[in-house]
């Protein structure tokens, strides 16, 4: 029910005295209010929820998640050893049991 | 599809488990809170990956399903009329009232339209102006500034033959509800994202301080609910309880203050029934007085309705996170998607609704869980 999903703004425009635009989400445009994201433009992302956005997806932040966490599986990936006996293998919980 | 795909991204889940794994020491509980939530984490199997040590129970936030029955029947009093054309999102087709469903409802010959927006209601309506257009607002606080919006938009246009049947409620009220049960399992929680992009998270602020419980806002996708996971497990290893936020792309501490202004202008906090818990006070929404002309209840004057639900369905303690589906002796038998008897069966966000749909019908020692990793996308 809660169900939003994240789409790109592609026009800007005003109906029935409301602040609307298409956003496309994937291969597919659908017309959205726009009114409670008064601060977004064109190529902006925004996370629509029954056809308003209900929120602007910040780059920046996702973009610095994102890095984060790709870091972070890195450094995981990183800590997986070799072979079986090699040299500085890190032993990590629960790696015994399995 | 930017900010999805790459949110369900198998390294970085894998990447994330192994942070889960090095972190948690001791057993823990944690709720997510969000129907949509519940969803994803049966949907990719996130809670068979999860280490042991860690439960995952589901909370209350599938606003379908804790509609209660007679406002159901409610619904369908009004949708028979003849004056009446009766919109409604998908979701709420199938939930059975006492006696049947919207779509046979519909099949009756009934005018019943399902729609996307609210906004669409503004169209038809001014298209019939012969005939009553009434809408079934029901959802969370991520509904509320769109249904908020129709009304908003109805008494602006002046546009009389418009009415909306109310049944909205709040989130942190049940949290509340679900700490101060004495039969209370959660320790910490994964907070609803969607929710907070409109609320914020303050109110979360001061329920996590006075039950010294850890709540993290988090995302919908597996990279957000891992991350999620990992940070309320990190918090309760560490004896922390605060509101941390994962979900930051899309979620600011204040939420949607345009939407949140609008949100205040059309509604006031209420008590409301939740179909299968009972009512909570100050736990949902109703029309402020300027705006009461729109309320179909006091339009169409259908009366008090008088409900019963099926003594065997415990939907009640599932939805506090006590029981489990598979803990019913009704569950996938008499009780299933086509023929729901609670709450928690009647939508794909219920968690028995979901459970029945991912084939969990084995509690978790008796089923397999190889295959689900690799499922990502």
């Amino acid at each position: 029910m809660c169900l939003g999903i994240p789409g790109q703004v592609v026009s800007l425009e005003s109906a029935g005295g409301l602040r609307m635009g298409k956003v496309r989400f994937g291969g597919v445009a659908r017309e959205v209010c726009l009114e409670y994201v008064p601060e977004v433009a064109l190529g902006d992302y925004v996370v629509v929820h029954a056809g308003f956005a209900i929120s602007r997806v910040d780059e920046q932040e996702a973009a610095r998640t994102y890095q984060l966490l790709e870091e972070m599986g890195q450094l995981t990936e990183l800590d997986e050893p070799d072979t079986e006996t090699g040299p500085g293998q890190v032993e990590r919980p629960g790696e015994k049991a399995r | 599809m930017k900010y999805l795909d790459e949110y369900r991204d198998a390294g970085l889940a894998q990447g994330l488990l192994e942070q889960i794994r090095s972190a948690q020491k001791h057993p823990w509980v944690l709720m997510e809170v969000c129907g949509g939530q519940t969803h994803s984490i049966v949907k990719f199997g996130i809670d068979d990956l999860l280490p042991s040590g860690i439960e995952l129970v589901h909370g209350p936030g599938c606003p379908v399903c804790v509609t209660p029955l007679e406002l159901i029947d409610k619904a369908h009093a009004i949708a028979s009329r003849t004056d009446v054309i009766f919109c409604s999102f998908g979701d709420m087709l199938r939930v059975p009232g006492s006696e049947c469903d919207l779509l046979t409802v519909k099949s009756r010959g009934a005018d019943v339209r399902v729609v996307y927006s609210p906004l669409e209601c503004l169209k038809i309506a001014r298209k019939h102006p012969d005939k009553q257009v009434v809408f079934f607002a029901i959802g969370f606080e991520t509904t509320a500034p769109a249904n908020a919006m129709l009304v908003w938009r109805a008494k602006q246009e002046g546009l009389e033959n418009v009415s909306v049947l109310v049944s909205h409620v709040l989130v942190p009220p049940a949290i509340e509800a679900i700490l101060d049960s004495p039969w209370n399992r959660v320790q910490g929680f994964l907070g609803p994202g969607h929710v907070c992009a409109i609320m914020g998270f303050r109110e979360y602020e001061e329920i996590s301080a006075r039950f010294k419980v850890p709540i993290v806002i988090t995302g919908f996708e597996p990279v957000d609910l891992l991350e999620g996971v990992l940070m309320a497990v990190r918090q309760l290893e560490e004896g922390r309880a605060e509101v941390e936020n994962q979900y930051v792309r899309a979620v600011m501490r204040d939420g949607n203050t345009a939407a949140r202004r609008i949100v205040s202008s059309v509604f006031e906090v209420c008590e409301r029934k939740w179909r299968g818990v009972g009512p909570i006070p100050q736990s949902g929404y109703r029309l402020r007085t300027e705006f009461e002309a729109f309320d179909a209840e006091r339009r169409f004057d259908v009366g008090a309705i008088d409900t019963q639900e099926p003594a065997v369905c415990i939907s009640g303690e599932v939805l506090r996170g006590i029981r489990k589906p598979h803990d019913c002796p009704a569950f996938a038998k008499e009780c299933t998607p086509a023929h729901p008897l609670g709450a928690t069966m009647v939508s794909s966000e219920g968690a028995c609704a979901a459970y029945y749909l991912y084939g969990r019908h084995l509690k978790p020692g008796n089923r397999s869980t190889e295959g689900k990793a690799a499922q990502t996308g």
